[in-house]
């Protein structure tokens, strides 16, 4: 579908909010967005794993985006929504400020991402789409939900 | 004819017949002169190869039908068995398999047959060279009669095993002016259908005339046990031109023979010769069950079910138990009584529910044993070592999931007690033991868990090898290594990274080491442990659970937070009094019945936030026990026991310090559950 979309040449993504920039993620990859409700903490995770949440039967993790970045925490709000992402066989629910909508961008609108951007290292950015009037920063998923820093963790606490 | 539907129920059948022919290879091998082992194994493999045949995979069908050919000639005494002839047959059961296998994943089950056929071969026509010495009076025998059923002597001077009622048939026929014929058909070697091919024959002869007998019986021929011919006794009007013409007509027909019968009164002796009377032949009636042999009796009582339609059912039903819960949580709120009759009467009933889907999940590790006793065989000669593999309990039931699973781990520890437990055979001589070693697989039940043993009785773990082992790669400090107990020595085995075999055998040592098989049985919410005696052997135990869906458990609370512990793993709960607390080695303990339990704090260990500071003068404590060891976990409070149906944490959240998994509770919300292995050291 995605490809489909790209020989367009449009995509269309979600676009969230996190502090004071606006991101977006595939739709593809977005299960769907849920308002926030009870997460029961799981011990000994990295600061940014809130949890886990009953999705509809199916024990789901959820990690907060600003925590991720490494931005300051802010207050959960009644705009705050948990972004149900799935990527391979990984499903995981992310905090972000607001989700407020759905667009088509260009393909040829994204750009690289320069190395920081709104205090998110570049790594887990996949490019900045420009549009009119505004600027799109898109995340690349494989990256912000890598296992491998859960795993390093692992190794330091053992 | 559309093959499909039957090729689940054909891949299930193979598996069970290879299962079958395995066995009894192997039954064989100890028991060569075993008549009757040799039938059940020549048994199994023609159903095969008419399986195979029906289902149009020629590679295996041909494959069996030569395999059968060698097993023909052991059956009747005209070959004599030896290792060498029992290394061929178990080389073709092996490739058959991976036949299946490949057909199972979609393949056509195609594969080169061409080596093992000609060795087969070999065999039936007595060139095979290790064969030769051994029993070349019976090979020159063999082959005269290697082909006893197809180069029939001329038929006119056939016996017609005719029976008394048949004779009559003949006669009477015969008076009204009727032609008697015997006719010998042979299908062509291409024929995959036989059964079909036979039902044609049948078929236009019944239309010029009656079939009085066959050979073998119909119902045989209808089942395809036939090889590439059957013979008849056919009366008709028609003159034998006609016969012949029309059976020829029919495709893949190679050959058919039709010759007038010549009645005489002697024939009548023939009666007594054989089962398969001329009554039985037209009444269709069933076969001589002598020649089926297969499942007598026991069709109707089982039916096979869809493995998947158990998972949904499952699934399904834990749904339900979270609502059940839920609905108990209401009622009790509620407060009506009706409702609570209600929902108790239904609690009651999904309780008995649960256990019947729960029993339903159940097979018997049968299934995982069985393939052990050749991988043993395989190995023990690989490895040049002599091991007899014992095997008990192998009716114990587990839970699908868990059999699924537990096959890697032991395949594992079984290479490891033949690699590195048994001794060669010159070493168990020095040390005084029986030349051939044994290795015992027990599994049985104890309250809710099922116990796996394996248990070597070779040389036992080299504690200063271990322990040089573990120090070089780091995995001990140097201090800790000399205060070691011999028992935590030998879990040192289990450590990741760590590897005894200095030379990396394709046996066990394939660079990973033990540490698989214990995280393997940890995530399977078990535990592994190993006890050894220097010279005498190696003990391996698996504990697991009964099943891994739905468990009790006892719900338990940390400040705001609700944790389940599985009832399996508490012995009990108590409340004690803050003074009765105690300090050794700076570790809180208490006194219970007499036993030093450590303490851990549930909320210090989980890192609980909590923001007010209670203070109590009584702890309530879950006392929890791993194997011999106990522990005392404090909690706040005690909210009560629950099914709960067990949900892992997903695949991102790997890994997590004590929790198993989490479940729903009735409110909706997750509660996780409490890994009290990893409580306890």
């Amino acid at each position: 579908m995605t490809e489909q979309k790209e020989m367009a040449g449009e995509v269309k993504v979600i676009v969230f909010q996190l502090k004071d920039e606006e991101y977006g993620v595939e739709v593809s990859q977005v299960k769907s967005i849920e308002k926030l409700e009870h997460i029961t903490r799981v011990p000994r995770t990295p600061k940014f794993v809130k949890g886990v949440i009953n999705l509809r039967g199916v024990v789901t993790p959820i990690i907060d985006l600003r925590t991720r970045f490494g931005l300051e925490e802010g207050e959960y709000t009644e705009s705050t929504r948990i972004i149900i992402v799935a990527v391979g066989e990984l499903e995981v629910g992310l905090i972000v400020d607001a989700a407020n909508d759905v667009i088509d961008i260009p393909v040829n609108a994204v750009e690289p991402p320069p190395e920081v951007v709104g205090g998110v290292e570049a790594a887990y950015l996949r490019g900045v789409a420009k549009l009119e009037n505004r600027l799109l920063v898109m995340l690349n998923l494989d990256k912000v939900l890598s296992t491998e820093e859960l795993k390093q963790l692992d190794a330091l606490e053992v | 004819m559309d093959m499909n539907q039957y090729l689940d129920m054909f891949i299930e059948e193979s598996k069970e017949h290879l299962q079958a022919i395995n066995d009894n290879l192997l039954l064989l091998e100890s028991d060569p002169t075993n008549v009757q082992i040799v039938h059940e194994i020549f048994r199994s493999a023609h159903t095969l190869k008419g399986m195979s045949a029906t289902m149009g995979f020629e590679d295996m069908a041909n494959l069996t039908h030569e395999a059968e050919n060698v097993l023909d000639l052991i059956r009747n005494g005209k070959l004599a068995i030896n290792s060498d002839i029992m290394d061929v047959l178990f080389q073709s059961v092996d490739l058959i398999e991976s036949m299946v296998i490949h057909i199972s994943e979609g393949g056509d089950g195609s594969a080169d047959v061409s080596k093992l056929v000609q060795k087969l071969r070999a065999i039936v026509s007595g060139d095979f060279s290790a064969a030769q010495q051994e029993s070349a009076a019976a090979q020159a025998e063999a082959e005269k009669t290697s082909k006893p059923e197809e180069e029939k002597p001329a038929p006119s001077k056939q016996n017609y095993e005719l029976d008394e009622y048949a004779l009559t048939v003949l006669r009477q026929s015969k008076e009204q002016g009727n032609n008697l014929f015997w006719i010998k058909v042979t299908l062509s070697e291409q024929c995959v259908l036989k059964a079909a091919r036979a039902y044609m024959v049948f078929d236009h002869l019944e239309q010029m005339g009656e079939v009085i007998k066959t050979k073998p019986s119909v119902q045989d021929i209808e089942n395809e046990r036939f090889e590439q011919t059957f013979e008849l006794v056919f009366v008709t009007m028609q003159p034998l031109d006609k016969v012949k013409a029309t059976i020829l007509n029919i495709s893949e027909i190679a050959e058919a023979v039709v010759e007038t019968i010549e009645l005489k009164p002697t024939a009548s002796e023939a009666q007594a010769n054989k089962k398969t009377s001329a009554l039985q032949a037209e009444k269709k009636a069933n076969a001589a069950p002598q020649q089926t042999g297969k499942k007598p009796g026991v069709g109707g009582k089982t039916i096979r079910v869809d493995i998947e339609r158990l998972d949904i059912l499952m699934n399904l039903f834990s749904e339900l138990v979270i609502d059940r819960g839920r609905l108990e949580q209401l009622a009790r709120e509620i407060g009506r009584s009706e409702l609570q009759e209600t929902v108790e009467h239904m609690s009651r009933i999904s309780g008995d529910l649960q256990n019947i889907i729960l029993t339903m999940r159940m097979v018997p590790v049968e299934q995982v044993f069985n393939r052990f006793p050749r991988m043993v065989r395989d190995l023990a000669k690989d490895l040049n070592k002599k091991v007899n593999l014992e095997i008990y309990g192998a009716e114990t039931e587990l839970d699908r999931t868990v059999i699924d699973e537990i096959g890697d781990p032991l395949v594992h520890l079984l290479r490891n007690s033949l690699d590195h437990g048994i001794e060669s055979v010159e070493e168990r001589r020095k040390a005084g033991k029986p030349e051939v070693g044994t290795v015992q697989l027990r599994a049985f039940h104890s309250g809710n868990h099922v116990f796996i043993e394996v248990k070597d009785d070779g040389a036992g773990i080299n504690k200063e090898k271990v322990l040089k082992k573990a120090l070089e790669k780091g995995i001990v400090s140097q201090s800790f290594a000399e205060t070691m107990s011999d028992k935590q020595i030998y879990e040192l085995l289990f450590a990741s990274g760590f590897s005894t075999a200095e030379v990396v055998s394709d046996i066990s040592g394939r660079g990973v080491g033990l540490d698989v098989v214990k995280t393997k049985i940890e995530s399977l919410g078990g535990s592994v442990g190993v006890d050894s005696v220097p010279g005498k052997g190696t003990t391996f135990l698996i504990q697991l659970p009964l099943t891994l869906s739905i468990i009790s458990a006892m719900l338990v609370q940390v400040k705001n937070e609700k944790y389940a512990v599985p009832l399996s793993s508490i012995i009990e709960t108590a409340v004690f009094k803050k003074d009765q607390i105690m300090m050794a080695h700076q570790q809180k303990v208490i006194d219970f019945r007499g036993r030093v339990v450590p303490l851990v704090s549930l909320e210090e260990i989980f890192q609980v936030p909590s923001d007010r500071q209670e203070e109590s003068d009584e702890v309530a404590v879950v006392i929890v026990r791993k194997g011999e060891k106990m522990a005392g976990l404090i909690v706040d409070s005690f909210i009560g026991q629950q099914e709960i149906v067990l949900k892992s944490l997903g695949k991102y959240l790997v890994n997590v310090f004590a929790i198993s998994g989490a479940t729903i509770l009735g409110d909706g919300q997750v509660a996780l559950i409490i890994d009290c292995n990893a409580l306890i050291k």
